[in-house]
This record gives structure tokens, C-alpha cells and sequence, in this order.
């Protein structure tokens, strides 16, 4: 088997006297597309937030494509290939939605390429990855003037820009109807067919059924499930922890 | 092209005030006109952090009290060469000392640079209102320093004796005023490099949302720390000169609630988001303080600040660049043709996203 290409080892988490977060070991390989779900208050985003740097663990260690990453800042895991986008969109307010896409070219692109984008690559890029989300008629307003779906779309375009090996999407269809949640499933389809690997944190069962190859399931902040989605959810205790023992 | 503009225009419009002031004959223009400059230079240092970054910083007047004072011990050292070095050093102390106006300058802006950039580290975990704090506190514990620190005269303060003549242009006040002058163009021409860079980005995504940009890969600590560096050696290369141009110098008018409250509120009502907003909030704010000085009485000026202040907060809270964004936006080009409207927003780095 290949080496994974994100390996969570023994992870924990504590917020003072609280357990957020016990033993937690995954390990995902390049390619993949993996769910990650769980009740309200189970560790989902705590977990990917520790994953990302936004917040250090207090045990374990975190292995992104072959090297640690423990200490690292989350700006610094960013650099090494690792994206994410956020449960509510924050996009930055003052910046067009063209110049949001611009960030990470700016700040992550180079990072592993060795050089700067130009001028004109960067735009190119920034016209590519609004036209991919759908959003290039929109290139230049701000977010204040996108609908909720188009605002989880340029935030899934932003954390696309940088080309990420491992992309996390926190909740991103929370608070959307049925065709936008497909429309933003088929996305993420999309994105991983170009090679990226994929953890989706989701609530909608059916779009999480849709996507994932593989299911994670935390509940009090421990892994009680791993595997392929059909026997996950038919595992006693996942049933137990979603409708109650 | 937009750069040479700049540049041509700085050039001519200071060079002409400087054409019409000497015509005039009247010094009290210099005196006057320095203290909007030096405004110039602190509303677009404060902003650099203020507004492009987000942290409002209210211990302006220990930056540029940090410069005034760097320029006061060095006077000082140049004062007493003998006293204060062996013999062996006095002989090259006192070539190199007393240090020409330039030389201070850049020692007065190396010094409150590194405060800044102390501050930066000391505080990078603060935003907001604790972030605000924290600067006040630093401009406090700086006072406590100065006023006891008997070198630069304490509380009892210092007299500079400067020269009444320089060779070529001959009043003072006149050197003083192009010094000034130059500084001014050197921190507007830093704000707009700034703005249009990469660094500009970065901070207009700190102000906006740092979690996500740091998810963006934008090292928000360190460019937080440039910002802090920058703004504060601004300040402190404002204040540099301040000493020669008062003549005598106390810690109460070095620390000035005037200089702290000014350099917020220029920039607040010119609008933050642009260099153009602190040059015109400075502009306007300085000329009419200095009018109010002349007609009324230097009392009102903070007076005049505070109604404007509070106006613009309800009115315009975009700052007067805000009000010509919205008008620039609203036709900006011309069936795809740029306007005369869109090539100012351009030139002015009015960015459609800018507030």
C-alpha cells in the first residue's frame, strides 16, 4: 500500500476540563475521497482545524505527505499542499472575487512551484477557477453580492486556487437545497477526478453517501467507524449514536 | 507609467506651494505647511497598520515621540562629545557629530521601527480593543521613560538651538519645510507601492479575516510585524525633525494627545483604504487646524477634529475616498471603454473590492 498521503496519529484534544478529542488515528491515501461525519459537538471540526494548524493538538501527530507537520502554522501546512474551506464562508469582504482567488496564488502558489505566478498567469488562473465554480460572470463583485451556494463555491475555488493535494471541506453545503447540494457534490467529484484528495465533513447523509469512498465516523470525539459508507452506516454503533441506543 | 505620474505630480504640486510660499515672503507658510506634511507622513504611517492591516494603533505620538527624542540625544551627545566619549573618540565623534537633518531622520525612523517592531512581537496575539490597549500603554510606559531620563532633559525638557540659516536656501523654517516635504512623498510613494503589492493583499486579508488567510498561506505574524515596522518607523521619521522645528522640546508635547487623536482621525475621514484617503484627510484637517489657529484659537483644534470626526463616523463612515468610490463605481467604464472616472479609481488604487 502506498504511503498515505495524511496520517493522524493518537490525536487529542482537550478544552480545559473538556475531551474533545481521544486517540484518534486515520490515515487517508492520495486520491481519495473520504466523509468524515458525526453528530453536533462529536470533533469533526475541531479535528480538521488540529489537521490544518488552526488549532495544536495536544497529543498525537499529524503526517502530511510523508513528513510531520506538527508546530507548523496553519499558513506553513497551507505552503506544503494542505487546503481547506470553512463550515460558514469566510471570504475576505473587501477583496473582489477575483482578487479572493488571487491570495493563495500569491501567497501558497510558489511554494512549491519555486517561482511567482505573473501577472498574466495569475489572472488566468484566478478567470479558470471562477469559470470551473461557475462564478467568472461574478469575477469582479464582491462576496457581499453572492447568494449563499455561489459564496460556498468561490470559498471551495479559494481553497482549490493554490492546486492542494489534500483539499477538507468543512460542511459545505450546510444551509443549501437539494440542487445546490448536488450542484456543489458534482463539484467536489470534479476536483477529486484532477487528482486532489478529498476529506468531506458533512450532515446531509445523501451527499455524503453520493461522495465518499470511505466513511469516518466521530462521536464524543472518538473514531467509532471507519470503512467503506454501505457497512458504516450499518454498524450498531453509528446507528446507536445517530438515532440513540 | 501611473508611477511617474505620481511622482511628477508630488514634485509639482509641492514644488509650487514651495514657488508660491517663497514669493509670498511669508515663513509663517513653512511653519504651517510643515505641520500638515508632518500629518501627511503620520496619517499614512498610521494607516499602514490602521487601515491596510485593521489594528488601530493609538500610541502614534510615542512613535514619533521615539523620533523627536532620537534626534534630541544626539544632539545632545554632539552638545557634550567631550564629556561623553574618551579621548581617543572625541576626535572622530566630532567629525561626525552634530548629524545633518537626513542623517537624523533615518536614525529617528531606524529607532521607532525596532519599537514597532517589539511592539508587533509583544502584541500579536491582541486584535481589536486589547490590541488598542496594549499601543496606549506603550505610549504611557515611553513617557514614564523619557520624563525621567535626564539626558534628554526629562520633564523639564529640552532646548534645541537650531541654525537660523542653511546655505542656499537661507531661512531654516524653508529647509525644514522641503525635508518634510520629501518625507511626505516617501511615505505616500510606500503606501502605494504597498497598496499595489503583494504585501497590500496580504494585509487587506488580515483586516478582513485572518483565520482564512491563513489558510490562504498568508504568514499573517510576520506581515503583521512589517506592518508595525513600517508604520512606526513612519512615525518616528515624522518625528525626527520635530525638535529643530519647535526648538524646545518637553515630553508633553512630544506625547500630544494632538498627534494621537490626528493621525487616527485623518485617515478615518479621508478613508483607509487607499493612500489618497490620510493625504486628503491630512490635508484638510491640518489646513483647517491651522486656519482655526491663525482665526481662533489653537484650542479648538481638537475641537474641530472630534465634530468632524463624529460627522464623518455617521455620514460618510467610508471616509471621503469612500463617497468618490461609490460615485467612480457606479460608472466606471464606458461600454468596456475606460472613463476618465475608471482611470482615477485605477490611479488612486481604488480597487473594486476596497471599502
Amino acid at each position: 500500500m502506498a504511503e498515505p498521503l495524511l496520517h493522524v496519529e493518537n490525536l487529542g484534544k482537550r478544552f480545559g476540563g473538556f475531551v474533545a478529542l481521544e486517540g484518534i488515528n486515520l490515515s487517508v491515501q492520495p486520491g481519495e475521497r473520504v466523509g468524515l461525519i458525526g453528530p453536533n459537538g462529536s470533533g469533526k471540526s475541531t479535528l480538521v482545524n488540529c489537521m490544518c494548524g488552526t488549532l495544536q493538538n495536544e497529543t498525537g501527530t499529524v503526517r502530511f505527505d510523508g513528513r510531520p507537520v506538527d508546530g507548523l502554522a496553519a499558513h506553513q501546512r497551507s505552503h506544503r499542499g494542505m487546503a481547506r474551506s470553512f463550515q460558514l464562508p469566510r471570504p475576505f469582504h473587501t477583496l473582489s472575487v477575483a482578487e479572493n482567488l488571487r491570495i493563495p496564488l500569491l501567497y501558497t502558489a510558489h511554494t512549491r512551484s519555486g517561482r511567482h505566478l505573473t501577472q498574466e498567469e495569475s489572472a488566468a488562473r484566478c478567470h479558470e477557477l471562477a469559470g470551473l465554480v461557475g462564478l467568472a460572470p461574478k469575477a469582479h463583485k464582491l462576496p457581499r453580492d453572492l447568494t449563499q451556494v455561489e459564496m460556498r463555491k468561490l470559498e471551495l475555488a479559494r481553497a482549490m486556487a493554490a492546486d492542494p493535494k489534500l483539499l477538507i471541506a468543512d460542511e459545505a453545503m450546510a444551509g443549501l437545497s437539494q440542487t445546490e447540494v448536488d450542484d456543489i457534490v458534482a463539484l467536489l467529484i470534479k476536483l477529486n477526478e484532477r487528482g486532489i484528495t478529498i476529506i468531506m465533513i458533512e450532515h446531509i447523509m445523501k451527499a455524503v453517501m453520493a461522495f465518499s469512498q470511505r466513511l469516518v465516523v466521530l462521536v464524543s470525539g472518538k473514531k467509532i467507524a471507519d470503512g467503506p459508507p454501505q457497512e458504516v452506516v450499518g454498524h450498531p454503533e453509528v446507528i446507536g449514536a445517530y438515532l440513540g441506543q | 507609467m501611473r508611477a511617474f505620474l505620481f511622482y511628477l505630480g508630488s514634485i509639482l504640486v509641492g514644488g509650487l506651494f514651495f514657488a508660491f510660499a517663497r514669493w509670498l515672503g511669508n515663513d509663517y507658510l513653512f511653519f504651517a505647511g510643515y505641520t500638515v506634511l508632518q500629518f501627511i507622513v503620520l496619517a499614512t504611517a498610521w494607516n499602514i497598520l490602521g487601515g491596510y492591516c485593521g489594528y488601530v494603533n493609538f500610541g502614534s505620538a510615542a512613535f514619533f515621540a521615539v523620533g523627536a527624542y532620537s534626534s534630541v540625544a544626539l544632539h545632545k551627545l554632539a552638545a557634550g562629545v567631550d564629556r561623553y566619549f574618551p579621548e581617543s573618540l572625541a576626535g572622530i565623534m566630532k567629525l561626525l557629530l552634530p548629524l545633518n537633518i537626513p542623517t537624523l531622520i533615518i536614525i529617528g525612523g531606524i529607532a521607532s521601527g525596532l519599537i514597532g517592531l517589539g511592539t508587533g512581537y509583544l502584541t500579536l496575539r491582541l486584535r481589536g480593543a486589547f490590541f488598542a490597549i496594549a499601543t496606549l500603554a506603550l505610549a504611557v510606559v515611553l513617557q514614564t521613560l523619557i520624563v525621567n531620563w535626564d539626558f534628554v532633559g526629562g520633564s523639564r525638557g529640552a532646548y534645541i538651538i537650531r541654525p537660523s540659516e542653511v546655505p542656499i536656501l537661507g531661512s531654516y523654517i524653508q529647509y525644514l519645510f522641503l525635508v518634510m516635504l520629501v518625507l511626505s512623498v516617501v511615505a505616500l510613494a510606500t503606501a502605494r507601492i504597498i497598496e499595489q503589492s503583494r504585501l497590500g493583499y496580504g494585509f487587506a486579508t488580515i483586516r478582513d479575516d485572518e483565520l482564512a488567510a491563513e489558510a490562504c498561506g498568508v504568514p499573517t505574524l510576520r506581515l503583521k510585524l512589517i506592518a508595525t515596522t513600517i508604520s512606526g518607523a513612519l512615525m518616528g521619521m515624522a518625528g525626527a525633525p520635530f525638535p529643530y522645528y519647535i526648538g524646545y522640546l518637553e515630553p508633553g508635547s512630544a506625547f500630544g494627545l494632538a498627534y494621537a487623536v490626528n493621525s487616527i482621525a485623518m485617515p478615518m475621514i479621508g478613508g483607509t483604504t487607499s493612500w489618497v484617503g490620510p493625504l486628503v484627510g491630512a490635508l484638510l484637517l491640518g489646513t483647517l487646524q491651522q486656519v482655526a489657529t491663525v482665526t481662533i484659537s489653537s484650542a479648538v483644534n481638537l475641537l474641530i477634529v472630534g465634530l468632524l470626526l463624529v460627522g464623518f463616523v455617521i455620514i460618510a463612515p467610508k471616509g471621503i475616498v469612500g463617497l468618490v468610490q461609490d460615485f467612480m463605481r457606479e460608472r466606471a467604464s464606458d461600454g468596456g471603454r475606460p472613463t476618465w472616472r475608471s482611470r482615477l479609481a485605477i490611479f488612486a488604487n481604488m480597487r473594486p473590492g476596497a471599502r
